[in-house]
């Protein structure tokens, strides 16, 4: 069963300046499941897509972003959403924080700088389900915030108050405050040390360890992937490039974008010299022809110029979009 | 060594603010007794890592003479920066030691073309008094990182990628043939795809044009990569310092040890031990105000003595360490 299920979606940002029309295709025909328990990441470079990608599967569709076609569906449980075609107050009362709640990289941004925590707390409650009991409620933020391991004292302090890292767990007790079915991180740890990020992603995996619940995490960070997440969705220009268990992508990776990826991290203990792609990631407004990638492959072929690659099953659970790799017949 | 021998020689520096109001408030030191210092002959690349809050910035904001030192001093090719006081002086010292910015896009006015930029740069830095032979001291420092004049000219910050802008950057601080280069996170804000690109040139900088570099990071992957020394920082101390391949392979300070642990590798072999749970800081000055050494709330080899005075330098080798448990070797 799954928990969301985004089949074939395309959103494009249309501009018009002056009677030049001008289509930026962000995310362009990208299917793919997510499981309940599970943790997803998706991988990719700045302007790929991955927070277009997330604003349309969370509802947040405003022009200039319009979503041309796909679907999206989400099954929580007994209750069933079509995201594309529910309304503004259900999504409000029903779906946004209680079921799919979003964690997002500046933390300073979603914390009001001159409310304490517990207020912040407050709002967001209040939003949601009345606040009828106060006591009542206290006590509920508390034993939350212990539960997910953060000192009382937060509550009393306002932001500044407290370091980046203790800033951005607090955004993700926020975020966790109702349990919802699916939580959207979207590049929760780039602003953050390598030593706080790992206390911020520990959290992450112990909250979903205890509720059970799925988590999207988006970074460009691949290092971050290989010790966080279940499964990996590679992004580029727009589409899925490859789609597999982590453990796959990083030991047997099949698209030419994704081998550079892996290949390139510098590590410690290891000094041999790695090199970059030729060329820039492409511009979405005018993307190339065929698969997206073939200005910059060292492996590219004729029939990469003209025909888009699909993206197809090799193995159980790894799908590639690539001219060199044939599917397999499972 | 003499000290006319070395480049950059920096002296048990300290930089304290005072934070609050007129009365009362408290003293933050940011950096606290600092000294390194790079050769004059033999170029280098070196890394000062730490997470933020660490002191970084400050003590790169020391170096570029944009702030003075509370105590100890700054001696670039032998003269005290605090020394310089005329303009032309400073113009003379800025022209052997350039910054590059974390974020390309910052550095370039997004309302100008940046060849313009470029131009003015070598205008104004005399290093061509027509504007026809600054062209051609442009489009030398643009083909040092890659990119030549007839590629960036006409072109707003815009209209070029992150990598080619942050490639630009480093073109204008070349551009006044500097003996020293400080980045302050050059790679931070470039994609993925296009960071070893930039990261690579400033290896070229130092083997082909001679140039020492100054590389100010929190990623400790690109520091192994790029870097000749390092030095490891928290809250204003050196903690430990050497050969980046000792002082990372085999760090000795719990410190190091935490940082290098925290690290993801890129590869999801050690998942299990990486998800193991670790102390984090609570606040920022809560750490720097600590007496003695600053890692002591969260060391896991902590003594009495840590929380008292603050650890000593050890030599140990070509390492330097500020710690108890090195101090009887």
């Amino acid at each position: 069963m799954t928990l969301l299920s985004v089949q074939n979606l395309c959103a494009y940002y249309r501009t018009e300046i002056y009677g030049i029309s001008r289509t930026v295709r962000a995310v362009d025909g990208v299917s793919f499941d997510l499981f309940p328990n599970e943790i997803y990441g998706v991988a990719g470079e700045s302007s790929c897509g991955k927070t277009t990608l997330i604003k349309v599967i969370s509802g947040n569709v405003k022009p200039p972003l319009k979503v041309n076609s796909g679907s999206i569906n989400y099954h929580f449980g007994a209750y069933d959403i079509d995201m594309l075609h529910i309304s503004q107050e259900e999504l409000r009362r029903n779906v946004r924080w209680k079921e799919v709640s979003y964690v997002m990289q500046g933390s300073m941004s979603v914390l009001n700088p001159v409310r304490k925590i517990i207020k912040t707390f407050e709002d967001i409650v209040d939003t949601h389900e009345r606040i009828t009991d106060r006591k009542k409620f206290l006590e509920r933020v508390r034993e939350h915030i212990n539960r997910l391991g953060l000192p009382t004292e937060v509550l009393d302090s306002y932001p500044h108050q407290l370091s980046g890292g203790m800033r951005q767990r607090v955004a993700i007790a926020l975020a966790t405050v109702f349990n919802p079915s699916l939580i959207i991180a979207d590049e929760p740890t780039t602003a953050l040390d390598v030593v706080v990020q790992r206390g911020v992603l520990q959290m992450i995996k112990d909250i979903q360890a205890l509720s059970g619940n799925t988590i999207l995490l988006v970074t460009h960070d691949m290092a971050v992937h290989a010790n966080v997440v279940d499964r990996v969705m590679i992004m580029y220009a727009g589409r899925i490039a490859e789609e597999a268990p982590t453990e796959s992508i990083f030991n047997a990776p099949l698209h030419p974008y994704t081998q550079h990826l892996i290949r390139s991290l510098p590590m410690i203990g290891e000094r041999s010299t790695k090199a970059s792609l030729r060329g820039t990631p492409p511009n979405l407004a005018n993307p190339p022809s065929g698969c997206r990638f073939h200005v910059r492959c060292p492996y590219v072929m004729d029939v990469c110029r003209t025909e888009v690659p699909d993206l197809v099953p090799v193995r159980e659970n790894h799908r590639v979009a690539c001219h060199l790799v044939k599917e397999a017949s499972l | 060594m003499s000290e006319t021998e070395k480049l950059l020689d920096v002296q048990h520096v300290t930089v304290e603010f005072h934070i609050g109001g007129l009365l009362g408030g408290s003293r933050l030191v940011a950096v606290n007794d600092v000294s390194f210092s790079l050769d004059g002959d033999r170029p280098e690349i070196f890394t000062l890592a730490g997470e933020s809050g660490s002191g970084k910035t400050t003590l790169s904001r020391l170096l570029l003479r944009d702030l003075e030192p509370t105590r100890g001093k700054v001696l670039f090719e032998g003269r005290d920066l605090s020394t310089i006081r005329k303009r032309s002086e400073f113009k003379e010292f800025m022209k052997k030691v350039q910054p590059v910015f974390q974020n390309p896009f910052e550095t370039f006015s997004p309302l100008r073309r940046v060849d313009a930029y470029l131009i003015d740069t070598a205008v104004n830095f005399w290093m061509a008094s027509t504007r026809r032979e600054s062209v051609q001291v442009v489009d030398d420092a643009l083909r040092n990182v890659g990119l030549s004049l007839e590629e960036v000219s006409r072109r707003y910050p815009h209209e070029l990628s992150g990598g080619q802008v942050q490639r630009v950057s480093v073109a204008r601080a070349l551009i006044s043939q500097p003996k020293l280069i400080l980045a302050d996170e050059p790679v931070s804000m470039v994609d993925a795809s296009l960071r070893m690109e930039i990261v690579n040139l400033f290896r070229k900088l130092r083997d082909e044009q001679k140039v020492s570099v100054v590389y100010i990071t929190h990623d400790l992957a690109t520091a192994y990569y790029i870097s000749d020394r390092i030095g490891i920082m928290l809250r204003g101390f050196i903690v430990e310092s050497g050969p980046v391949e000792d002082v990372l392979d085999q760090p000795f300070h719990p410190y190091t040890k935490l940082l290098k642990e925290s690290v993801p590798e890129p590869a999801p072999k050690e998942r299990e031990s990486w998800a193991k749970h670790i102390e984090l800081g609570t606040t920022e000055v809560k750490e720097y105000g600590r007496v003695g050494c600053k890692f002591a709330g969260r060391c896991p080899q902590v003594m009495d003595i840590c929380r008292q005075v603050d650890p000593p330098d050890t030599q140990l080798g070509l390492r330097t360490i500020k710690c108890y448990l090195y101090r009887d070797n």
